[in-house]
């Protein structure tokens, strides 16, 4: 099973590296990882997305602790939380397909937001399951690029992430 | 003042008095600030040599161990030792010397990223970015390496930096605010109540006792345990003398060399009381065999330890000292009848019986190389503090030196450092200006960092080096003799250096024995002076360390050790 965990860290400089430095060490392997500062300049909150599967995560969350730049380790509930990451796909589409693809990404509600006579580029937030589903979608027409933020969540009502 | 003179100023307020290390270009303006500060600077002849004396010192005196080197080479010398204080979880402070701030990142003379080449060895670093922060980073640094599980902490300190003028403000400086950092230190008392009653209704108990009880200073507490539980007791290679070793309840170390009644006794045990261990494979081979009708009882202050390996039924987090000072109260509280587990003590003791440890004098007129570390132990009466090197010296000296009490036995245990035992022989005879210190050495190992005898010298520090001088790297050679057809893949010396002449040259009184009625006289003379010694012991080329629980198996896979 995928777990979701939002780490708080301090946001100093090489809180990242040891962040993945221990994960390399450690031998546990990250799915994806997405990093950003807080509401408050002196924290980043990481989102790091892991297969519980082939680590265990108790492990993995008892190691990131003992680093000392990190604050917080929530392993999110996908129940109650949103996940979302936004990801850019550049599609051969020329005149003749062009419209399918648009109309296709607009079922989604993804955006063209380039176009070029060889191909466009869609824009889709979502969650995994979203982003999948399109992906198959517009695969047949030829996907040329892809490229995804990772996943960021954060936890449903007043509740802290 | 100087920043560098504000560096020092805050280790003399963290109670340092001696720092191990070596100068570079980069550390001059420390350097300078040193020459009229009240700090004794010793002066090793390579940096390995400066961090494993800050480690032995430390592990000697409980304190926090400092060693300074400058950037690129100096810094990048002091990766084992990082490594090795690590593994052992022993509170060090490296600091070293980095270029100047505006050339980090410009491949500039002797410039290393320390702070990335340490990172996976390390508890925490610092690169230090502005010379007003550093006495906070230095006391920092101190807070992290002694609190918590114990561990190295390096600080690199740009030489610009070191220049720059900066108030020292002890009272802001010493305000500790890590709020990612808060070791747990009090067990819960729900799960100490548990380990209570787990360790009164076991019928087959045991104690696995390890470095944690060392570094907590818990081992009064541990005595008492015993003692009030009548529990026996195993230590690990780390936790030697956290527990008496001629204790009628002492079973020694157990593990890959330890002894056979206390493999047996794990391996049989209905309950292990686990403090300050972690499980490590030299310890369990075999983690599907290892103690297949026990429940654990896991005391660590390092919540990642606990589960790590094995599976646990009360784990407790917390100091050693406390969590034990809390259980003997609950204990107390319980009806333990003295002969709840006599059937159990029995067997034990008809293990010690049957399956002692084999001492062998001499074989074919060669001496045995137990033979002079169980000589050791009876002429030092267990009172010295014994470094050893690593490989079967190291193992000798576990299985018998019996140490008196913690912080005695000093060894390289999770890194496994060949040269290791020397220096930090070195700096556990700072650290213990009159005792008797002594380094069970190879002449492997004793090789590695030969060079600090001239520290010891110099400094008047009388280390007695005994070698158990076999011509090879013994234990290496003893796996190719077990398990690789006796095919001596460059194990065996083609060359040795003199080792009494090598002692002579640097000063040092050199001896050498050669048969078993000299053992004891020279040990005797050579323990009397104040000088640094070597002695080298001609020992048996192919004696092997027995018993010997192969690398991944099981206690019935045990070999040999039979009279």
């Amino acid at each position: 099973m995928k777990h979701t965990l939002s780490v708080l860290v301090e946001n100093k400089p090489g809180v990242l590296t040891r962040i993945a430095g221990l994960f390399a060490r450690r031998n546990f392997n990250i799915d994806s990882l997405a990093v950003g500062e807080t509401e408050d300049p002196r924290y980043s909150r990481m989102t790091i997305t892991v297969d519980g599967q082939a680590q265990p995560i108790e492990q993995v969350t008892k190691q990131l602790h003992k680093l000392v730049n990190v604050l917080k380790i929530n392993d999110l509930d996908p129940a109650t939380t949103l996940q979302r990451e936004l990801v850019l796909m550049k599609v051969a589409a020329d005149s003749s397909s062009r419209a399918e693809v648009m109309q296709l990404a607009g079922i989604f509600r993804a955006k063209v937001i380039d176009v070029s006579p060889q191909s466009v580029v869609v824009e889709v937030t979502g969650d995994t399951g979203k982003v999948e589903a399109l992906t198959r979608v517009l695969q047949p027409f030829g996907i040329i690029e892809l490229v995804r933020t990772g996943k960021i969540a954060i936890s449903r009502g007043k509740q802290p992430t | 003042m100087k920043a560098a003179r504000a560096l020092l100023e805050a280790l003399k307020r963290e109670g340092v008095d001696v720092v191990f290390g070596y100068p570079g270009g980069s550390v001059i303006p420390l350097y300078d600030a040193m020459y009229d500060f009240d700090i004794r600077h010793i002066l090793t002849r390579h940096e390995q040599g400066a961090i494993h004396a800050a480690d032995g010192y430390a592990r000697a005196s409980g304190k926090v161990g400092v060693c300074i080197a400058t950037s690129g080479p100096g810094a990048t010398n002091l990766i084992t030792g990082i490594a090795n204080a690590y593994l052992d979880s022993v509170p060090l402070v490296a600091i070293t010397g980095q270029v100047r701030s505006a050339m980090i990142g410009t491949d500039a003379f002797q410039e290393a990223d320390v702070t990335g080449i340490t990172l996976p060895v390390v508890k925490h670093s610092y690169l230090v970015h502005t010379a007003e922060e550093i006495p906070q980073v230095i006391h920092e640094a101190f807070y992290i390496a002694r609190t918590g599980r114990p561990g190295p902490v390096v600080v690199d300190v740009p030489v610009d930096l070191q220049l720059a003028e900066i108030e020292y403000d002890a009272e802001r400086a010493t305000v500790i605010d890590l709020p990612g950092y808060r070791p747990t230190l009090k067990g819960h008392p729900k799960q100490v109540r548990a380990a209570a009653k787990a360790l009164a209704e076991a019928e087959r108990p045991l104690i696995y006792a390890g470095g944690g009880v060392v570094s907590a200073g818990a081992h009064q507490e541990l005595f008492e345990l015993a003692e009030y539980t009548h529990v026996p007791v195993t230590t690990t290679l780390t936790g030697i003398g956290c527990f008496p070793g001629t204790h009628h309840l002492s079973l020694g170390m157990l593990g890959m060399h330890g002894t056979k009644y206390a493999n047996y006794a794990i391996n049989n045990c209905d309950l292990i009381f686990a403090v300050g261990v972690r499980f490590d494979d030299r310890v369990t081979g075999n983690l599907e065999t290892f103690a297949p009708s026990a429940k654990v009882v896991h005391v660590d202050i390092d919540p990642a330890e606990i589960s790590k390996n094995v599976a646990v039924a009360v784990p407790i987090v917390g100091d050693a000292k406390r969590v034990l000072t809390d259980l003997l109260v609950q204990i107390k509280k319980l009806d333990l009848s003295p002969d709840r587990h006599l059937s159990w003590m029995r067997q034990v003791e008809d293990w010690k019986e049957s399956h002692p440890l084999r001492i062998r004098t001499d074989e074919g007129g060669e001496i045995m190389p137990e033979f002079v570390v169980r000589t050791i132990w009876e002429v030092t009466d267990g009172k010295a503090v014994v470094c050893t090197e690593v490989g079967q010296n190291q193992m000798w000296a576990a299985q018998l030196y019996h140490a008196r009490g913690p912080r005695q036995f000093i060894s390289s245990g999770g890194l496994g450092t060949m040269g290791f035992g020397f220096p930090a022989a070195i700096g556990a005879q700072v650290a213990r200006p009159d005792a008797l210190v002594i380094d069970v050495a190879g002449d492997g190992s004793i090789q590695m960092n030969i060079q600090e005898l001239s520290t010891a010298v110099g400094n008047r520090l009388p280390v007695k080096i005994c070698i158990l001088n076999n011509g090879c790297l013994g234990m290496v050679r003893q796996w190719q003799d077990l398990f690789w057809n006796k095919r001596y893949s460059s194990t065996i010396f083609e060359h040795q250096p003199d080792f009494v002449k090598l002692a002579e040259a640097y000063g040092a009184d050199g001896y050498r024995v050669e048969k078993c009625e000299d053992v004891e006289p020279v040990l005797r003379e050579a323990f009397a002076t104040p000088n640094t010694a070597i002695i080298d012991f001609r020992v048996k080329c192919e004696a092997n360390v027995f018993p010997m629980v192969p690398a991944g198996g099981s206690v019935d896979d045990m070999l040999g050790g039979e009279e």
